[in-house]
């Protein structure tokens, strides 16, 4: 049997255009919100055009109109369904000192693995280190080769510096630092996607660059440079990476689903927001570190007192520990990660 | 376990009922991504012009705002189009494409961020290899980044309503057929939709055919109808194949009208 169709379509048209003209409203404007008459045509139209399109698969034949119906009520079908994810107007400080480290705190443990794993490549790098103090060039890459000559050598250079080593190339040098590690970032979070392999593979190996150098610089005495040197970005850094890859075991843990009786999708579902708060979080942060290391760091004693620079860092440490740990604990968590 | 490869992606609601979505396919993608990749590149160009116009204040300044822009609109580029465009790049716009969430719901913030952020994953070792490889793996042609967000890429077909009174003999023209209701009503009731659907599709159709083959498509047709139902000579012997599908057409979806 199949319907007369043009005058099927004449006869619901403007149930049609109604649904489509309040969809179309509706997706344009981020901040929409329906009164209870409004709402009650909108799902009264939704309903009438799903009956509409029900009937045409049954009775009828023509694709034009079934797409048509399709694409409208998949619209209308999004938005009715989709109430809990309501877009709200984005507040930045609110987002950085709420959600943030409310999603910090949810995730704990992928956190303490992060810094467990980071420790455990600090001691093999530091050990190895030891043992053979010619290790150090075959662990630590090219890229960092600054670190390759003598630490006494080196602070004894970087102390009798007579100029601004950094003039003229402070702004590059910052922002090639924030790319470069909100780059490295993102890897640690995508490797999650190796069921974490990865992503311990990358925190390691940053483990053992870091052993190395400390190992290397505190057996040489200069641990107070090493402090003054680090500390001021490092203590933004490393948590941010250490962040990056905590946003990694999510997804990793989503991947492995233990626990769980959940599909991969809805574990992934469930990961997603916090995996992009967590990045988010750390890039940001990671933005700040890399104003200091180009601005701050790079200057030693004299120009800057390692004691100034020691205690800028653990100021760092102790406002970033504060965010994390505190911040956003009086906010309504429901309100807050909509 | 299932390994059928879906061309659509259907949606059943807990109403009741079902809608579909086209997937769109992995070179489809590809070709969108393309074109996406020149924009960007000649985004990133244009930005590094721009800044080195800053060199003449400082070199530094000229340097940082290069590499800054170069991060931003590599990174941001999906991200804020698919944000504000509802799920559409340029690629995307230009091949019909478009990402939607993988259950129909309106897409989140998280989604399109995990999607563009996991591009770092599929788009190793180059060229795609590992987002290409898992999209064509894939049922519902999802990379990683995809599955990772719960999104898929569907293609955006023509949603106009169709003109049906152009392509029926219209209420204004003679049906012969209409002289013999009976056999009419026989003729709905044999026709299957399917067979309804070609007859129309084949009238909305008629003036992008080449005319050797709509003469023969409709012969075709006709020849295949007239088998149907059996009207009187006096009915049909007038008519043209295409005449005489037009009032088949006619008789289908128009009965009620005319009554």
């Amino acid at each position: 049997m199949i319907i007369d169709l043009e005058r099927f379509i004449a006869g619901e048209r403007a149930c049609w255009d109604e649904l489509e003209s309040m969809t179309a409203a509706i997706e344009q404007s981020p901040g929409w919100s329906l009164d209870l008459k409004d709402a009650q045509r909108l799902h009264y139209l939704y309903e009438r055009s799903a009956a509409a399109l029900a009937r045409i698969n049954t009775f009828s034949s023509d694709p034009g109109v079934t797409r048509y119906l399709e694409a409208l009520v998949a619209r209308a079908y999004g938005i009715i369904h989709s109430l809990d994810r309501k877009r709200t107007r984005f507040s930045p400080l609110r987002w950085f000192f709420g959600t943030f480290p409310r999603t910090f705190r949810g995730h704990l443990g992928a956190f303490v693995l992060a810094c467990a794993v980071t420790l455990g490549g600090m001691v093999f790098g530091g050990s190895i280190s030891v043992i053979d103090r010619d290790s150090k060039e075959v662990l630590i890459p090219p890229i960092f080769s600054h670190t390759y000559e003598r630490p006494s050598e080196r602070v004894a250079r970087e102390e009798s510096v007579q100029y601004d080593r950094m003039e003229g190339h402070k702004n590059t040098f910052a922002s090639m630092l924030m790319a470069n590690n909100i780059r490295v970032s993102m890897i640690a979070v995508a490797l999650g996607f190796t069921f974490g392999i990865g992503t311990i593979t990358l925190l390691f190996y940053n483990g053992v660059i870091l052993g190395v150098i400390v190992v290397d610089y505190i057996s040489d005495g200069q641990g107070v440079f090493l402090t003054g040197w680090l500390l001021p970005h490092g203590s933004i850094e490393i948590p941010a990476i250490l962040l990056a890859a905590q946003a990694g075991f999510l997804v990793a843990s989503a991947m492995l689903g233990t626990g769980t009786r959940d599909c991969l999708k809805v574990r992934m579902r469930q990961a997603v927001p916090s995996v992009v708060t967590l990045i988010f979080g750390a890039a940001v942060l990671l933005v700040w570190a890399g104003i200091i290391e180009s601005f701050f760091s790079q200057y030693h004693a004299p120009v800057l007192p390692y004691s100034l620079k020691i205690t800028f860092g653990i100021l760092q440490l102790v406002l970033l520990a504060m965010l994390l740990g505190v911040c956003g604990r009086r906010q309504d968590p429901a309100a807050e990660d909509r | 376990m299932d390994a059928r490869r879906f061309d659509r992606l259907v949606i059943r609601t807990p109403e009741g009922f079902n809608f579909s979505m086209l997937l769109a396919g992995p070179i489809t993608r590809f070709m969108a991504w393309l074109i996406d990749l020149v924009i960007v590149i000649g985004a990133v160009f244009l930005v590094m012009m721009i800044s080195s116009y800053f060199s003449f204040v400082s070199g530094d300044l000229s340097g940082a705002l290069s590499i800054l822009a170069f991060f931003a609109i590599w990174f941001g580029y999906g991200i804020v189009l698919e944000w504000y465009c509802h799920g559409k790049t340029v690629g995307k716009r230009i091949f019909n494409l478009r990402v939607v969430d993988e259950h129909g719901l309106t897409l989140t913030f998280g989604q399109i961020a995990v999607r563009n952020l996991m591009r770092g994953v599929d788009c190793l070792p180059v060229l795609y290899l590992v987002g290409g490889t898992v999209c064509v793996l894939s049922r519902r042609s999802q990379r990683l980044g995809d599955i990772a967000a719960g999104t898929v890429v569907v293609r955006n077909v023509d949603t106009a309503l169709p003109d049906l009174a152009k392509a029926a003999a219209g209420g204004d023209k003679f049906n012969s057929l209409a002289q013999y209701p009976h056999i009419e009503a026989r003729l709905r009731q044999r026709i299957s939709p399917l067979e309804a659907r070609i007859a129309l599709q084949a009238l909305l159709r008629r003036d992008s055919l080449v005319p050797e083959c709509r003469v023969e498509l409709f012969t075709e047709l006709a020849d295949h109808f007239r088998a149907m139902a059996d009207f009187p000579p006096e009915a049909t012997d007038a008519l043209s194949d295409e005449q005489y599908i037009r009032n088949v057409v006619d008789t289908l979806f128009r009965a009620q009208l005319r009554q």
